[in-house]
């Protein structure tokens, strides 16, 4: 119940940064719609889907689970900047239970990323995008969504506890993009050349763009490989075999602190 | 009844031993000094006793708690006021209060009610809903030491709280160091600021590599360090007579330094034997500066 109710208090706290300065994730969810324009509309127009159906309704889904990969910059960097600061060491001398910084982390960036999402919905709702099957598929996709988050945040909660020196946030924040492009999220894998479409094909990100296109029903550019039909069983076990690595490396490096 | 005891502590980073068989008593309601320079462990001390950090060798307790098996009590009995000041900066010092007061187990209204307090004693009160980032370095520095009180714990850990502050900070900070120590807390002060040492503390502990080097009031180390001091100011060049004298000569400010060893009267009938008539003659006691300099020459000559 202590190690609870401290990670809600540290969640409140950053919810509170928001109120007191909200230009700050505004601009965030503004670079998620700008990417959503430039891709639907600069782009687009140049990119057909394979199989057939229309980009803006193929793009949303993947533009959706990018954003999810993305945020795993604001946690590297989020925990790095609290622990250089010494508030994290000041949260350590404290009675409170040793998972209650990473709860607060969770809380705080799971809450933002929500609020991207619907951003996205809504954004993708007004130039076009529609979803065409059933409210539970839908919700579905959206747990799915924010399941590859939940496993993102254990990626940089560790990597802000084990390097905290500014060099690995910014290592994080470079290679989120050739690793976000290098999947299924903007563009087929079958428009690639053959192995670098198998190695986008096996991005996680990849499996949870596609299974979230096949819930929303919407077109998931796939005639064939092993993304087709096994999308959503894929969504839910990637991002469980990410968390499965980097919710115990994340506990050790917080160990490691006392070293 | 000591509130501090740490026992041989040893704590090995790669090749360096950051602590090297330290040990520190620390009675209860005394402002403590722990005096070295950079990278003596004077942090590494303070991490080991508030928890932070596992030592390798030796014992230590907190308030009565054993800082390995009991760290939960000892967290409940302590203050941390680390080497950054560690509050937020986008939030309020209000709203800093009662989130850390929260973390420590108050209700939300109960933590606003201590943090209006804390405010009101640490001259905050005024400014106690403007982000902390609005603040002077000594205001961010009290805030960081009001969110170290919320319990009004038995210890409170002050590491290096006045680095980086101007004299007017640093001020605010010792008559706040004052304060805390009035109201029954135990401090453990690590400063590498002799002056502040000697302010504030009652005994001071030395340390360098890792061990304790002296010990006692700081009335105690400056007499270690041998007799008081008289500084001449003269006229004209400086350095052949402090040679004579057995001083230490500084031209910029026509000025020697001399150990008084025989006595003052025998000086100043050495100057007037030499026809010197000085424009100004001091005598005072040493400095920590130079208790410190001459404990770590001796120990370095060991």
């Amino acid at each position: 119940m202590t190690t609870l109710r401290a990670g809600w208090i540290i969640t409140q706290r950053e919810l509170a940064h928001w109120v007191r300065e909200p230009w700050g994730p505004i601009f965030g969810l503004l670079f998620s719609i700008m990417l959503l324009l430039v891709f639907g509309f600069l782009f687009g127009g140049a990119i057909t889907v394979p199989g057939g159906g229309d980009y803006i309704a193929f793009l949303l889904p993947g533009m959706m689970a990018l954003s999810m990969m993305f945020g795993v910059e604001t946690t590297a960097t989020k925990m790095a900047a609290d622990a250089g600061k010494g508030i994290t060491d000041r949260f350590r001398s404290m009675p409170i239970g040793s998972a209650s910084v990473a709860l607060g982390r969770v809380g705080a960036d799971m809450t933002n990323s929500a609020a991207e999402l619907l951003v996205l919905i809504l954004g993708g709702l007004a130039i076009g995008w529609r979803i065409t099957s059933d409210p539970a598929s839908a919700a579905l996709a959206v747990l799915l969504l924010l399941w590859l988050r939940f496993s993102m945040l254990w990626i940089g909660i560790f990597v802000g506890l084990a390097f905290r020196g500014g060099g690995a946030t910014s290592a994080v924040q470079v290679l989120v993009w050739p690793i976000g492009f290098l999947s299924t999220a903007i563009v087929s894998a079958e428009t690639m050349p053959g192995w670098l479409g198998a190695v986008a094909a096996w991005n996680p990100l990849s499996a949870t763009a596609t299974a979230a296109r096949e819930l929303f029903g919407n077109p998931t550019g796939l005639t064939d490989g092993v993304l087709a039909g096994h999308a959503v069983w894929l969504a839910l076990a990637w991002p469980l075999v990410l968390a499965a690595v980097f919710v115990p490396l994340s506990a050790r490096a917080y160990r490691r602190l006392r070293d | 009844m000591h509130t501090l005891i740490a026992e041989g502590l040893r704590k090995r980073y790669g090749d360096l031993f950051a602590l090297d068989g330290f040990d520190l008593h620390v009675p209860a309601g005394v402002i403590h000094g722990l005096l070295g320079p950079n990278g003596a462990g004077k942090t590494t001390a303070v991490k080991a006793l508030a928890t932070l950090i596992d030592v390798d060798e030796g014992t230590a307790s907190v308030a009565g708690f054993d800082v390995r098996t009991q760290a939960a009590r000892v967290r409940r009995s302590i203050g941390l006021v680390g080497q950054n000041a560690a509050v937020d900066e986008i939030l309020s010092g209000h709203q800093n209060l009662v989130m850390f007061g929260r973390l420590y187990g108050l209700a939300k209204s109960g933590a606003q009610t201590r943090a209006a307090e804390l405010l009101e004693v640490f001259g905050l009160a005024e400014a106690a809903h403007r982000p902390a980032k609005t603040y002077s370095g000594g205001m961010r520095r009290r805030l960081d030491i009001a969110a170290g009180l919320i319990l009004t714990p038995a210890v409170l850990f002050l590491d290096e709280p006045t680095t980086g502050l101007d004299p007017r900070g640093r001020n605010e900070v010792w008559t706040s160091v004052r304060e805390v120590a009035g109201r029954g807390t135990t401090v453990l002060l690590t400063t590498q600021y002799l002056d502040e040492a000697d302010q504030l503390a009652s005994a001071i502990t030395v340390v360098d590599h890792g061990r304790v080097i002296a010990e006692g009031t700081p009335e105690q180390l400056k007499r270690r360090v041998g007799g008081d001091r008289v500084t001449i100011t003269l006229r004209g060049p400086v350095t052949d007579l402090a040679a004579r004298l057995g001083g230490v000569a500084d031209e910029d400010d026509h000025t020697i330094t001399i150990e008084v060893t025989s006595g003052l009267a025998a000086l100043v009938r050495t100057l007037d034997d030499l026809g010197i008539v000085p424009d100004d003659l001091r005598l005072r006691h040493p400095t920590l500066d130079e208790a410190f300099l001459a404990i770590t020459e001796k120990e370095a000559a060991r």
